[in-house]
C-alpha cells in the first residue's frame, strides 16, 4: 500500500515497521511530529519528557532493559542531550537506540543554523541521512539493526524539508522484536573511567567496522552519467542535484559517518571534476580534502540559508543569476505576532510601558520583542532568561538604575528555568521572574507538559503546581494574577521590580487557541467613531484584531478575529471602546 | 514534464487542506506527487506558503524562482510576494480577499493601492475571483478555500474532475461535504 507521508510521519512508521517499544522526546520544529504521530501506534509507549537531556537519557534506561527506542528533538535540542550523548556512545546499545535530529537550515523557526553531522563526528556515534520520505523510513528500520549489530547509538539527521515534505511511501508490516530484558552489566554501563578506557577503544574499533560497512551500503550509492562532473551528496541536496544537474554523475551518501572512504576514492578516480552539495557546513568536504582528494565545494556553493535547484544551477552557471523583481518590496512584511486575546499581550505591554529591562526565553510569547511591544532584549537559549537576568543584574549593580524583569514561560520553565532559578536564590538575585503560564506547550502546536496534568499517550498525569515548585526552590514572594486584568499586571510588574528581593509573578491564563478556550463564548468589542482621536494607544497592545486607518485617522476592531480580552477597553481612557451592542 | 503548483496566503485561510487534497488528486491520477511547507513561528497571522510538484518523476520538493506553472493565493499581497517564483507563461490565480499585516494594521507600513495591477504587469496570465463572496453566498465562509481549490483545478489539465472529487469527499468532514462539492464547483466553473 502506498501514502503520502511527510519525513516525520515516516520516522514514525518506520520506528513502527522496525519492531520499536518506547519512544520520547521533547517538542520542537521541525522535529515534534513524529512523536505525535508516534503515539498512534499503540505498540509503542510514548511520551513526552521534560527536556532533550531528560528524553535521551530516559531513552538510554529503557534500551538498558533490552528495548528498542527512539529519542527526537530539534537540532538545538541535541546540545541540551549533548552530555548523555558522549557518554552513549561510549556504553552502545542493548535494545536498538536511535537518536533523531531535526536540523533547521534556513532557520525557519530557530535560533540558529547548527549543522548536527559534526556532532557524529564529535561523539564518535554512526549517522543516517535519509533524503525523502520512503527513506526516512527505511532508515530508521535500518538504525536499528546497525544499533544492535554494532552495539551503538545511531544518530537520524532530518532537515526541516525532509521533516515537512510530503512524499510517496510503501507500508510495510510491523517486525515483532522481543525485549532482550535486563543485565547488569557495570564495565559497560558504568562509566567509570578504569571502564571507560576500555570502552574508548572499543569505540574507535567500532568506527572502523562502520567504515567498512558505509562502503557496501546499499543507500550509498553511484549513479555514472557524464563523467566529466562529478557531485557528491547527501540528505536533501540529493534531490536537489539530482534535479538541477540530471546528466551530472552522483555520489548519494546516507550513511554520514563514518565516510566511505573507499567508495568516494573510487568515485574520485573515475570522474573529470569533483564537486560536493551539502547544506551549511562543510563536512563531507573537510573529510574528502582529509583524504587528500581534490574536491570543490563551499568555493560555489553558499554555506549560509538552504539550498534549492536553483541555487545550485546558478552555482555550477547553468543559468544565469535570478534578479527578484521589485514586486517583492511592495508587499509589506507579515511577521508572525501575538494572536488576539493572547494571554502575555498585557505583560509585554506592562515593560514597554514600565521601561524594564527584559531578559527573554524560547516559545510563542518571544514575539514580545517586535513592534510595537518591543518589550524583549535578549533571547539566547531554553531557560537562559533568568540566568541571564541574574548575571546582568550583578553587572548593572550600583552602575545603572534600570529594572531587569526574566520572561519565561511555562514549558521552557519546566525545561530549563527551574536550576537556573534555583541559582538565583542562591545567588542572591533581586530579579523578578515572571512566569508565562499558558498550561500548554503553545509555540509547538500544543502538547502536554508537566504543568497540564496529561500524558501524550492520553493518560491522567500528576499536575505540576507552579506556585507551589516555586516556593519549594526557595522563592518567598510569589504572585498570581489573571493576565486579563491589565492594571493588576501592570502594578504588579512595577512594585515586584521596585523592591530588591527575588520574587516570581506567575502570568497565568489558558493559550486562546486551545480548543476549550475557543468553545467559549466571548463579549467582543468596537469602537465608537465619534470618541475615537486616533490617539493609537490601543494599537499600542499590537493585537491583530486592531487596524489605525491613517486617513480617517482612527483605529478599528476586526469583530471577526476579536476574542473580547478587553485589554484595549482597560487602556482606552476616551470610553470609545465598547462592548458590541446586541450580544 | 512535472507541474509545479504553489499555494500562498495567510495562516487559517485552510491553504495545507488544499494543498492536501491537490496531493492526494496528483497521486490518485498516478504522478510521483512530492509537497513542502514551513510551518511558521506561530500559529496563527504569518504567511503560510505550500509548495507541491507532481509528475512522473519529482526530485526537488521545493520550487524555486521562475518555475511554478500555477501560483494560487488566497490573498492579494501574497499573490505579490511570491510572484518571482512564477515561470514565464504560468498562471496566478488571486483571490481579491486583503488581510492586513500586524505592520500595516498598526499604521508602520502600507498596503499596496493596486496589488492586482501590479501582478498584471509581470503575469499574462492572471485571473482575479472574490471567493470570499462565493462562499458567503454558499452559507459557509470557510469554503473559500474550495472554491479557490476550484478554479485551480480547471487550469490543471493532467487530472480529472471525477479524481478531484474524490479527494475532495474523502479529506473534509462528512457533514461538509454537499457545501464542498458546491463551492468546488463554482470554482471550477469560474470564467
Amino acid at each position: 500500500m502506498k501514502e503520502i507521508l511527510s519525513g516525520n510521519e515516516a520516522v514514525a512508521r518506520g520506528g513502527y515497521e522496525g519492531g520499536l517499544h518506547f519512544a520520547c522526546a521533547y517538542p520542537g520544529t521541525p522535529s515534534t511530529e513524529i512523536l505525535e504521530n508516534m503515539a498512534k501506534y499503540k505498540e509503542i509507549h510514548s511520551q513526552w519528557s521534560v527536556n532533550e537531556k531528560t528524553a535521551l537519557e530516559t531513552a538510554l534506561g529503557a534500551s538498558f532493559g533490552g528495548m528498542r527506542v527512539l529519542v527526537a528533538m530539534k537540532h538545538v535540542g541535541l546540545n541540551v542531550a549533548s552530555d548523555p550523548l558522549f557518554s552513549a556512545g561510549y556504553i552502545g546499545a542493548k535494545g536498538g537506540f536511535v537518536i533523531v535530529t531535526a536540523d533547521d537550515p534556513g532557520m525557519h523557526s530557530s535560533q540558529n543554523e547548527q549543522d548536527n553531522r559534526n556532532y557524529a563526528r564529535a561523539a564518535k556515534i554512526p549517522m543516517l541521512e535519509p533524503s525523502d520520505s520512503q527513506e526516512s523510513k527505511e532508515l530508521t528500520k535500518i538504525a536499528l539493526e546497525i544499533s544492535e549489530e554494532f552495539d551503538t547509538p545511531v544518530l537520524l539527521r532530518l532537515t526541516t524539508r525532509i521533516s515537512h515534505s510530503k512524499s510517496i511511501v510503501e507500508i510495510g508490516e510491523r517486525k515483532i522484536v522481543e525485549v532482550k530484558g535486563y543485565e547488569k552489566n557495570i564495565k559497560k554501563n558504568l562509566i567509570l573511567p578504569n571502564h571507560a578506557r576500555l570502552l574508548h577503544k572499543k569505540v574507535e574499533e567500532r568506527l572502523i567496522k562502520i567504515k567498512e560497512l558505509s562502503n557496501d551500503f546499499k543507500y550509498n550509492f553511484i549513479e555514472y552519467k557524464n563523467k566529466d562532473i562529478g557531485i557528491i551528496t547527501s540528505g536533501i541536496s540529493y534531490q536537489y542535484v539530482k534535479e538541477a544537474m540530471p546528466d551530472a554523475s552522483v555520489l548519494k551518501i546516507s550513511l554520514t559517518w563514518p565516510l566511505p572512504e573507499r567508495l568516494i576514492k573510487e568515485f574520485a578516480n573515475n570522474v573529470k571534476k569533483l564537486y560536493v552539495v551539502e547544506e551549511n557546513d562543510p563536512f563531507i568536504e573537510t573529510e574528502v580534502k582529509a583524504m587528500g582528494i581534490n574536491i570543490i565545494g563551499k568555493e560555489i556553493i553558499p554555506i549560509v540559508g538552504e539550498l534549492n535547484t536553483r541555487i545550485i544551477k546558478e552555482s555550477f552557471n547553468q543559468v544565469e543569476k535570478y534578479n527578484l523583481k521589485e514586486t517583492k518590496e511592495k508587499s509589506p512584511a507579515r511577521p508572525p505576532a501575538l494572536c488576539p486575546g493572547c494571554p502575555h499581550t498585557s505583560v509585554f505591554y506592562a515593560i514597554n510601558k514600565l521601561k524594564l529591562i527584559a531578559t527573554g526565553d524560547i516559545g510563542c510569547y518571544t514575539l514580545g520583542a517586535l513592534p510595537p511591544l518591543n518589550a524583549m532584549d535578549t533571547c539566547v537559549d531554553m531557560g537562559a532568561s533568568i540566568t541571564n537576568a541574574l548575571g546582568l543584574e550583578y553587572s548593572l549593580r550600583g552602575r545603572d538604575k534600570r529594572k531587569i524583569v526574566a520572561v519565561i514561560g511555562d514549558s521552557t520553565f519546566f525545561h530549563s528555568g527551574i536550576t537556573g532559578l534555583i541559582d538565583l536564590v542562591y545567588n542572591k538575585g533581586t530579579s523578578t521572574v515572571i512566569i508565562l503560564d499558558n498550561s500548554i506547550t503553545a509555540m509547538t502546536g500544543h502538547q502536554d507538559n508537566p504543568g497540564t496534568g496529561k500524558t501524550l499517550m492520553g493518560e491522567d498525569a500528576h499536575r505540576f503546581d507552579i506556585e507551589k515548585l516555586v516556593r519549594g526552590l526557595g522563592i518567598e514572594d510569589v504572585f498570581v494574577v489573571d493576565t486579563y486584568n491589565l492594571n493588576e499586571v501592570i502594578s504588579l510588574i512595577k512594585s515586584e521590580t521596585e523592591r530588591e528581593k527575588a520574587s516570581v509573578i506567575i502570568a497565568k491564563r489558558p493559550c486562546v487557541l486551545l480548543p476549550e478556550m475557543q468553545k467559549k463564548k466571548f463579549e467582543k468589542y468596537e469602537i465608537d467613531e465619534d470618541k475615537c482621536t486616533g490617539c493609537q494607544m490601543c494599537v499600542k497592545l499590537g493585537c491583530p484584531a486592531i487596524s489605525f486607518d491613517k486617513a480617517k485617522k482612527k483605529a478599528y476592531i476586526n469583530e471577526t478575529i476579536c476574542v473580547g480580552c478587553s485589554l484595549c477597553y482597560q487602556i482606552c481612557k476616551l470610553g470609545a471602546i465598547n462592548k458590541v451592542k446586541g450580544e | 514534464m512535472n507541474t509545479k503548483v504553489i499555494i500562498a496566503g495567510v495562516g487559517g485561510q485552510g491553504i495545507l487542506l488544499a494543498s492536501d487534497i491537490l496531493c492526494e488528486a496528483a497521486m490518485k491520477a498516478g504522478f510521483d506527487t512530492k509537497k513542502s511547507e514551513v510551518h511558521g513561528m506561530s500559529q496563527r497571522g504569518g504567511d503560510v506558503v505550500s509548495h507541491v510538484i507532481f509528475g512522473e518523476k519529482v526530485y526537488s520538493p521545493l520550487i524555486s524562482y521562475d518555475e511554478a506553472d500555477i501560483i494560487l493565493s488566497f490573498e492579494q499581497v501574497e499573490a505579490l510576494r511570491n510572484i518571482d517564483y512564477l515561470k514565464k507563461d504560468g498562471v496566478i490565480i488571486v483571490n481579491t480577499m486583503k488581510i492586513l499585516p500586524l505592520p500595516v494594521a498598526s499604521g508602520i507600513a502600507d498596503y499596496p493601492n493596486d496589488s492586482i495591477g501590479e501582478i498584471k504587469k509581470f503575469a499574462k496570465n492572471t485571473i482575479v475571483i472574490d471567493a470570499e463572496s462565493i462562499a458567503n453566498e454558499l452559507g459557509n465562509r470557510r469554503v473559500m478555500n474550495i472554491v479557490l481549490l476550484g478554479i485551480m483545478a480547471r487550469n490543471v489539465e493532467s487530472i480529472k474532475k471525477e479524481i478531484w472529487l474524490n479527494a475532495l469527499r474523502n479529506n473534509v468532514p462528512q457533514k461538509t461535504i454537499d457545501v464542498n462539492l458546491k463551492a468546488f464547483e463554482r470554482g471550477y466553473s469560474f470564467s
